[in-house]
């Protein structure tokens, strides 16, 4: 690997349990190159400099949601952001805030995939026609109207934006109600009202303060802040319904 | 496993959010700053109601409700209030599209119209207020 005379500095917040008691940041001088991403940085500091040091990363390339962390502050995909955008630094990396860190840069995920699987992100039926009735076919817009929030690659990057989840650990959260909205809107989908139970009670849709900087930090453009809006508009709607036309069907 | 469940782990090390938290990021002060002036909407609301009181215990209690308003150090703190209620009103009407899909003609309206067309019966509201009290009715 060619060296580059130019460094920059990557200030990396270190958290070893069995001898550290509080996190600690420690410097590391890595080659300023125009191609490199921040994780290329932590690469080199894990293959040349410290091999200690702990973080998860995977595909390089934005996909598979691994590698996000606290980067000068601000949820990023690691594997996304070029060095020599925060030249002349130093870059200060943390693990995304609001999780449980485990080592170095790794937190701890069960509880946002307890959260995801409780919100039963998958097609639910409650009724399923014969085989012979053929695939179910959407249209266009019917596609439209969930892709965007199918676009989510579970990094987290919107629950470490997000100031009600560091302060209310219960808080569903962005992503995973999302999610839910994903299959909500899918018109193959008829499991939104067991999706109610998660999402309407106060720590899912109801906790959200709309502070929006879960959509800001998306690396996907999946906007988590626009889905929670548009269901607490709709489960408002549903509930004046319900009061003021008790006999209607919900 | 149980959601809320969690099972105590001695070598995790969890950071506690500080109270001013909102202060290292211009995004969290202004999310700050728009629900503090939530405040100023409720003032609005009850110097409102303070005047139908008024209204309601004669024209004495009333000119002096309207004495109370002119007064300067008064005039100077609706200047403040004012200033709130426009910035949470701009900054709420602008976030109006997140939660609202609107659909003409089976086509989702840009996000811009949804804005614009707040705006519009804003302005539109403000003007029927202004023409009722100028006499319109």
């Amino acid at each position: 690997m060619p060296e580059t005379a130019e460094t920059i500095r990557l200030e990396v917040l270190r958290y070893r349990p069995e001898e550290d008691s509080e996190p600690v940041w420690q410097g590391y001088d890595v080659p300023l190159r125009s191609d490199w991403m921040v994780l290329d940085g932590l690469n080199y500091i894990k293959d040349t400099l410290d091999g200690s040091l702990s973080y998860r990363w995977a595909c390089r390339m934005g996909v598979c949601g691994s590698c996000g962390m606290m980067v000068n502050g601000t949820p990023t995909l690691t594997c996304a952001s070029y060095l020599s955008a925060l030249a002349p630094g130093p870059i200060r990396v943390e693990p995304l805030r609001g999780f449980p860190i485990v080592r170095d840069l790794v937190i701890d995920l069960h509880d946002f995939l307890d959260k995801l699987k409780s919100v039963k992100p998958w097609l639910l039926r409650t009724e399923e026609p014969p085989l012979a009735a053929g695939e179910h076919l959407q249209t266009p817009e019917q596609l439209a109207e969930y892709k965007p929030y199918s676009m989510c690659i579970n990094c987290m990057l919107c629950y470490a934006a997000c100031p009600i989840y560091a302060l209310e650990p219960g808080f569903v959260g962005p992503a995973a109600i999302a999610l839910a909205q994903r299959y909500n809107l899918d018109s193959r989908d008829q499991g939104a009202a067991e999706r109610l139970d998660v999402l309407s009670q106060h720590e899912g849709i109801w906790a959200c303060t709309f502070v929006g900087e879960c959509s800001a930090v998306c690396p996907k453009g999946v906007d988590p802040a626009g889905a929670i809006q548009r269901y607490k508009v709709g489960a408002t709607a549903d509930w004046w319904r319900s009061v003021l036309m008790p006999w209607g069907a919900r | 496993m149980n959601p809320a469940y969690r099972p105590y782990h001695p070598k995790w090390h969890r950071d506690r959010m500080p109270i001013f938290w909102w202060l290292g990021q211009a995004a969290y002060v202004k999310f700050i700053v728009r629900e503090l002036t939530s405040l100023a909407v409720g003032y609005a609301a009850l110097l409102l109601l303070a005047e139908v009181w008024a209204l309601d215990r004669g024209a004495a209690a009333h000119a002096r409700f309207l004495r109370f308003l002119a007064a300067p150090p008064v005039v100077a703190f609706h200047v403040v209030v004012c200033a709130a209620l426009l910035f949470h009103t701009v900054t709420w009407l602008n976030l109006a599209p997140k939660a609202l899909v609107v659909r003409l003609g089976g086509k989702r309206l840009p996000d811009g119209a949804v804005v614009a067309g707040h705006y519009l019966l804003w302005l539109l509201a403000s003007g029927v207020i202004v023409w009722w009290l100028r006499g319109g009715l």
